[in-house]
């Protein structure tokens, strides 16, 4: 990984919250965390969960309850939300990897749906009023959370660890052998790999770090909601990959920083974010697929008069195509 | 336990009216899926332009066009709605659909999910989200029949009926027709019924359009039960997902009988363990998952 990205990014992490809002840029990392995560899966394996939220959502909840009820110290409470994802992960992974292609998708959407209903009927929830007031409370003991410059830099460091975590995942043998099985996997079969092995720990990895994205969001903003485990946040962070570009080590971070300013810039519009938010999702879809950061890996790679690649990442696999007409 | 039978009879009645439009549902995404490899998010957003259509047609549609005395009734409705999503269905398909031949099954997952975003938001702007009823039931249909074991609504009773017959038509059109071989060997092999001198493209979009015609269909029957609402499609279409993953894509007849079987056990669980009714269709789906991956009338 390039060292130069690092610099930049550390850079301009510490240098953030005294030009932005910290709140908001809390709010940046954490969904750039998710949808890091999230494209451990979609970019790097190939494979389309619609159901991310429950990770992201059960982990919030998790944290925010054993914090907040059962008076853990935060980063212990952390801890619990993200290891109840991965549990979760493990689940519901184990489940949706027993169906392939494009039924993956609606089974990790339906069996997201349970814990959306959990939620919604549970009373340790709080229902449609979510679980509010989960007190910040103090790091290690002693760094006081409620300052918002501390809680800043932990969730930064937070962030850090978890982008590191991913970008070492991708450049280890374990991360080629993924990739080789999104390419294609009857060949990463039939070289002797136990490709369900493979999807189900990629898949337990993303929604154990989609889980710390939850966990930390719960603490920063003191409480869970229903909207952290409805299926719409599926969709946003699948958009936010997708903006950014999938199969991309930066673009989800590019993509979730996006897709978080545009929904603060027009959170006056009301409903009509919805519609803007669909018709980005159909123009991503038709004309930009390689998404902000595959177009300008794309045009540095013309730039130096490299041959180009034929398709993004996530659309390698070659298939009958029924309509050239 | 103080469940009388007689109660878990109504209601496993009334969850077949469900079970009926999860049953036109999945069929129009099967087919759909089996010529165009899409699975079309759009499906539950189509479903609520068909309630929405009947609606406003009877309520809105002759203010809006200076003829107040204009009221398009819940039988032209019927006819009208699933023609105008089914046209509508056909525009999507020409200008956006067609141009992800050959990608990934997923990116079509993905344009499909924009565009129920994108008609969802629109009728969220503009509608109530808590629902307004469809004032529009015909009189004929107003009160209840015995059915020697209970007193069932008329409307639920015809609303179950047609759509009974509707799936049992379409089952038939495509398992029974030579226009349902020549699209049962386009999903097959399109290049080779190409070849054969059918012009496949034309045959893909009218599927597509037929496919968003049925929801629309079933939309328009589910107005007068349920208030039509922006969200009535995005709630529905995940428990389609499941009966579809349940039944698996590869038959019709399949479909039909896992939308109805489901619909009545989410009736039923509603008596006997109301807690679970809203999930009992993803908990069977995580059953099923565990004990015939392939589905119950799937092959893979």
């Amino acid at each position: 990984m390039n060292r130069w990205l690092w610099i930049i990014l550390i850079a301009l992490g510490l240098v953030a919250p005294y030009v932005l809002y910290p709140v908001f840029v809390m709010k940046l990392l954490c969904f750039a965390l998710f949808a890091c995560a999230f494209n451990l899966l979609l970019g790097y394996t190939g494979l389309l969960s619609f159901g991310h939220a429950a990770f992201f959502g059960a982990a919030a909840y998790a944290a925010g309850h054993s914090i907040k009820v059962w008076g853990f110290p935060t980063e212990l409470g952390i801890l619990t939300g993200t290891l109840v994802a991965c549990l979760l992960g493990v689940v519901f992974g184990k489940l949706a990897i027993r169906r392939q292609g494009i039924y993956f998708a609606m089974v990790t959407l339906a069996l997201a749906q349970i814990v959306y209903f959990v939620a919604l009927k549970s009373s340790f929830t709080g229902g449609e009023d979510g679980l509010q007031g989960v007190p910040r409370g103090r790091l290690l003991g002693f760094i006081d959370l409620n300052d918002s410059l501390n809680m800043y830099y932990f969730v930064l460091a937070i962030f850090l660890f978890g982008f590191w975590l991913i970008a070492r995942i991708v450049d280890s043998p374990f991360g080629q052998v993924l990739k080789a099985i999104r390419e294609n996997e009857p060949r990463a079969l039939s070289l002797g790999y136990d490709v369900s092995r493979f999807k189900l720990i990629a898949f337990v990895l993303s929604a154990t770090l989609s889980g710390l994205a939850g966990a930390t969001k719960a603490v920063v903003f003191q409480f869970a909601s229903l909207t952290d485990v409805n299926w719409a946040t599926s969709g946003e962070v699948v958009l936010m990959t997708l903006v950014g570009g999938v199969g991309t080590i930066t673009g989800p971070m590019v993509g979730a920083f996006t897709v978080v300013s545009l929904h603060s810039r027009l959170s006056w519009m009301g409903s009509w974010v919805t519609v803007i938010v669909g018709i980005t999702f159909i123009v991503c879809v038709l004309v930009f697929r390689r998404g902000i950061v595959g177009e300008l890996q794309e045009l540095l790679r013309r730039l130096r008069g490299r041959p180009t690649r034929a398709r993004p990442a996530a659309a390698a696999q070659p298939q009958a195509t029924k309509r050239e007409a | 336990m103080d469940i009388s039978f007689k109660a878990i009879l109504i209601q496993g009645m009334l969850g077949l009216n469900n079970g009926a439009f999860y049953a036109m549902l999945s069929l129009g995404l099967a087919v759909i899926f089996g010529l165009l490899n899409i699975v079309n998010f759009a499906h539950g957003a189509f479903y609520m332009l068909g309630a929405f259509a009947a609606l406003i047609g009877l309520t809105q549609l002759g203010g809006w066009i200076g003829m107040p005395d204009l009221q398009i009734n819940f039988w032209w409705a019927l006819l009208l709605a699933p023609l105008f999503v089914g046209l509508l269905g056909v525009l999507v398909d020409r200008t956006m659909l067609k141009r992800l031949a050959g990608l990934d099954h997923l990116y079509g997952l993905l344009l499909t999910f924009g565009i129920a975003l994108v008609l969802q938001g629109l009728f969220t702007n503009y509608y109530n989200t808590a629902g307004t009823p469809y004032p529009g039931k015909p009189e004929m249909l107003d009160g209840v029949v015995n059915l020697g074991f209970m007193f069932f609504p008329k409307y639920r009773l015809f609303a179950l009926v047609f759509s009974l017959l509707v799936c049992l038509l379409t089952w038939y059109l495509i398992e029974r027709t030579k226009l349902g071989a020549i699209l049962r060997a386009g999903t097959e092999n399109p290049d080779l019924v190409q070849a054969l001198g059918i012009n496949v493209p034309l045959l893909i979009t009218l599927t597509y359009g037929f496919g968003v015609g049925l929801a629309a269909l079933a939309g328009v029957l589910a107005a007068p039960i349920y208030s039509v609402s922006p969200l009535m499609g995005a709630e529905l279409i995940i428990v389609v997902f499941a009966v579809v993953v349940i039944g698996g894509m590869g038959s019709i007849m399949g479909a039909i009988v896992t939308g109805l079987g489901l619909g009545m056990i989410e009736g039923i669980t509603k008596v006997v363990y109301p807690p679970a009714s809203s999930t009992v269709v993803f908990i069977i789906m995580a059953i099923v998952l565990l004990v015939r991956p392939a589905g119950l009338f799937g092959r893979e």
